[in-house]
């Protein structure tokens, strides 16, 4: 398992940019990666991606749908992803919840989709890593940093997506969703993706060959009554193995090769942590940072090298500690884990952070460097 | 291509007097196995094969989208020679305005049970409905939870046994049943709405025109069409299978009553 490297940090200047919200960049990137279909159903801080794509798909022959609700939501999608168009739901984790037992089937049925989480903080962690409804399934997660890296993610979820027939989560946040900046949404050739022929057209009926779509298996009986459910689950679980093998994890990391403390953040908190580690370096304190990209997988190699380098290995999250698991897995015991904080006291309820501060941070992680002097 | 077929009608109001022998095959050019491990008596079968047919006559084979959910007759979802999406217990109506919407030229066909539809889904049928998504939903209603050995949906009539009323359906206790191609016809974006049964060749004849008036709806693109069939259950209603047609009858179609509730358009298929 390899890790890739940086991702582009500031926009390029061009002349293609154009000062955007969050939620308009992302719906900007959604039609430029080929999506033709989005249905959601509002709610902060979700909601202007589904305005924007009301706008923007039809103009491009595409079809939005403002559902009446996020089970029927996904539901539409559902159906849309299955004829072989380019597909897309979302919501908070709140309605991403709703969502989930269809979520579990779409992978089981083996069909492609974006699902887009505008969280409020970063308490679904678990839901977006762990599965959040029934069965054996993973999706793959990705969480960009900010607007620039979202646009990029976003087109590289829809490609993930159709090259592995599994749905995949992009992660935000409010804070990704409604903070402008200058972009320019430009399609990125990211290769060919395999051929849709599993689509479901209605032309294959009559040809004794008719095609199914199915969570129970994809194989009509012909001399036989009902699904063998043994062969699907089976091939569901190689190509989850597969999928979970050769994707290669992505993650952003700084200053981490002579680092005492390492302090992994995902997400919007990560730019801040970014900020806090840059500074006290500047003042001579030997901190470094891991920013996974991808969540699942998790870049577990590059978290577990600067384990082995450091003294501590310190978390921060707008939530009461999830991604520590995944990082005390990658370490294994080699440096202490410990988490320096980040659950939200936000009284707004949208995931607004009053302790996600550049200075609280970098006391925080001076307490951490304390510690293990 | 589609030659009516003239045979001659089996009666089933009484328990055949001799033992049976095969005359003919007559399992439909769209069904690929003749076998399914559907109770005998139950009336689902009939009601796949009336859609089938339905489809078949007026040559939409290369056109279908079938959407299933969940119920005994998830068992015909992938044996059928047209393309089947199978969706969650409750969620076809969302599936299949999906499908529809990504791909108009497609006719897409939900096939529901009332536990599905009524119960656990009753919300996405009546958007579906009201938005005059332009899908053809079908409802199988045998008032019961088959596939789980027999317990009280919401179309479930007062009085009726159920592993969850044992003294039958109680007003006080249970609630009383949904009549749900009532209320669908109700809504302005449905365009024909018509419920049936499969319990005699007559209403099984009825069955076919409804659903052939349905998916014409569909593809004029009228707006949405829906077609409730009353099934046999004899194994959920514990009942003799002999005795089934007689108390879908006297029991389910003394409350849901048959006829074509709604069809806004004229015999020539214009708009009235």
């Amino acid at each position: 398992m390899s890790d890739l490297g940086v991702l582009s940090q500031s926009a390029p200047a061009r002349p293609g940019r154009r000062l955007m919200y969050g939620n308009e960049a992302i719906a900007e990137a959604m039609i430029a990666a080929g999506c033709r279909f989005f249905a959601g159903y509002p709610m902060t801080p979700f909601t202007e991606v589904l305005e924007e794509m009301a706008r923007k798909l039809p103009e491009v022959g595409g079809v939005c749908m403002n559902a009446e609700s996020e089970l029927e939501a996904v539901g539409m999608a559902w159906g849309a992803a299955a004829t072989g168009t380019r597909a897309a739901t979302g919501s908070t984790g709140q309605g991403l919840s709703l969502m989930q037992e269809s979520l579990a089937e779409i992978t089981l049925a083996r069909l492609p989709l974006v699902v887009l989480n505008m969280a409020r903080g970063q308490g679904d962690y678990w839901q977006a890593t762990r599965g959040g409804g029934h069965g054996d399934y993973r999706h793959l997660v990705l969480a960009p940093v900010d607007v620039v890296e979202a646009v990029e993610l976003v087109q590289r979820a829809f490609h993930l997506a159709a090259t592995w027939r599994n749905p995949v989560v992009v992660m935000g946040d409010y804070y990704l969703a409604h903070t402008a900046r200058a972009v320019e949404v430009a399609p990125l050739d990211l290769g060919p993706a395999p051929p849709t022929d599993w689509a479901l057209t209605g032309r294959s009926g009559g040809s004794g060959r008719a095609k199914l779509v199915s969570f129970l298996g994809s194989v009509k009986q012909r001399d036989d009554v009902g699904y063998d459910l043994a062969v699907h689950y089976r091939a569901c679980a190689e190509h989850t193995a597969a999928m979970l093998r050769d994707v290669p994890p992505l993650v952003e990391q700084g200053l981490v090769d002579d680092a005492d403390v390492v302090v992994v953040a995902f997400g919007t908190p990560g730019a801040y942590v970014r900020a806090a580690v840059r500074s006290l370096r500047e003042e001579g304190h030997k901190v470094g940072w891991v920013r996974p990209v991808t969540l699942v997988p998790f870049p577990t190699a590059t978290v577990a090298g600067a384990g082995r380098r450091a003294r501590a290995v310190a978390v921060y999250e707008n939530n009461t500690g999830q991604m520590i698991d995944d990082v005390r897995l990658a370490v294994l015991g080699a440096a202490p884990v410990e988490f320096i904080g980040g659950l939200s006291l936000d009284p707004s309820g949208f995931g607004i952070a009053p302790d996600l501060d550049v200075g609280l941070l970098r006391r925080r992680i001076l307490d951490v460097v304390e510690r293990h002097r | 291509v589609n030659e009516p077929r003239h045979r001659p009608i089996v009666p089933t109001d009484h328990p055949p007097s001799a033992p049976a022998r095969l005359v003919d095959d007559f399992t439909p050019a769209l069904v690929d196995v003749g076998a399914h491990q559907l109770c005998p008596g139950c009336g689902e079968p009939i009601a796949v094969r009336s859609l089938m047919e339905a489809i078949q006559e007026l040559e939409l084979v290369d056109r279908t989208v079938a959407v299933f959910g969940i119920g005994c007759f998830t068992a015909f979802s992938n044996n059928l020679d047209v393309e089947v999406l199978q969706a969650l217990h409750g969620r076809a109506p969302s599936v299949a305005t999906g499908a529809k919407r990504a791909r108009p030229e497609t006719i897409v066909v939900t096939v529901q049970g009332d536990g599905d539809m009524v119960s656990e889904g009753l919300q996405e049928v009546l958007h579906a409905a009201a938005r005059g998504e332009n899908i053809t939903c079908v409802m199988l209603n045998n008032g019961v939870f088959g596939e789980t050995g027999g317990h009280m949906s919401a179309a479930t009539v007062l009085g009726q046994r159920t592993k969850t009323s044992l003294e039958g359906r109680d007003a006080v206790a249970h609630g009383r049943p949904i009549l749900l191609a009532d209320l669908v016809a109700r809504l302005d974006g449905a365009a024909f709405v018509a419920r049936c049964a499969v319990n005699s060749a007559g209403t099984v004849a009825r069955t076919r025109k409804a659903l052939l008036r349905a998916l014409d709806t569909q593809r004029a693109g009228a707006g949405f069409s829906f077609v409730e069939i009353l099934t046999m259950c004899p194994t959920g209603w514990f009942v003799e299978t002999a005795e089934a047609p007689r108390y879908l009858a006297e029991r389910l179609g003394a409350v849901h009553f048959s006829g074509v509730l709604k069809d806004i358009r004229g015999a020539d298929g214009s708009p009235r």
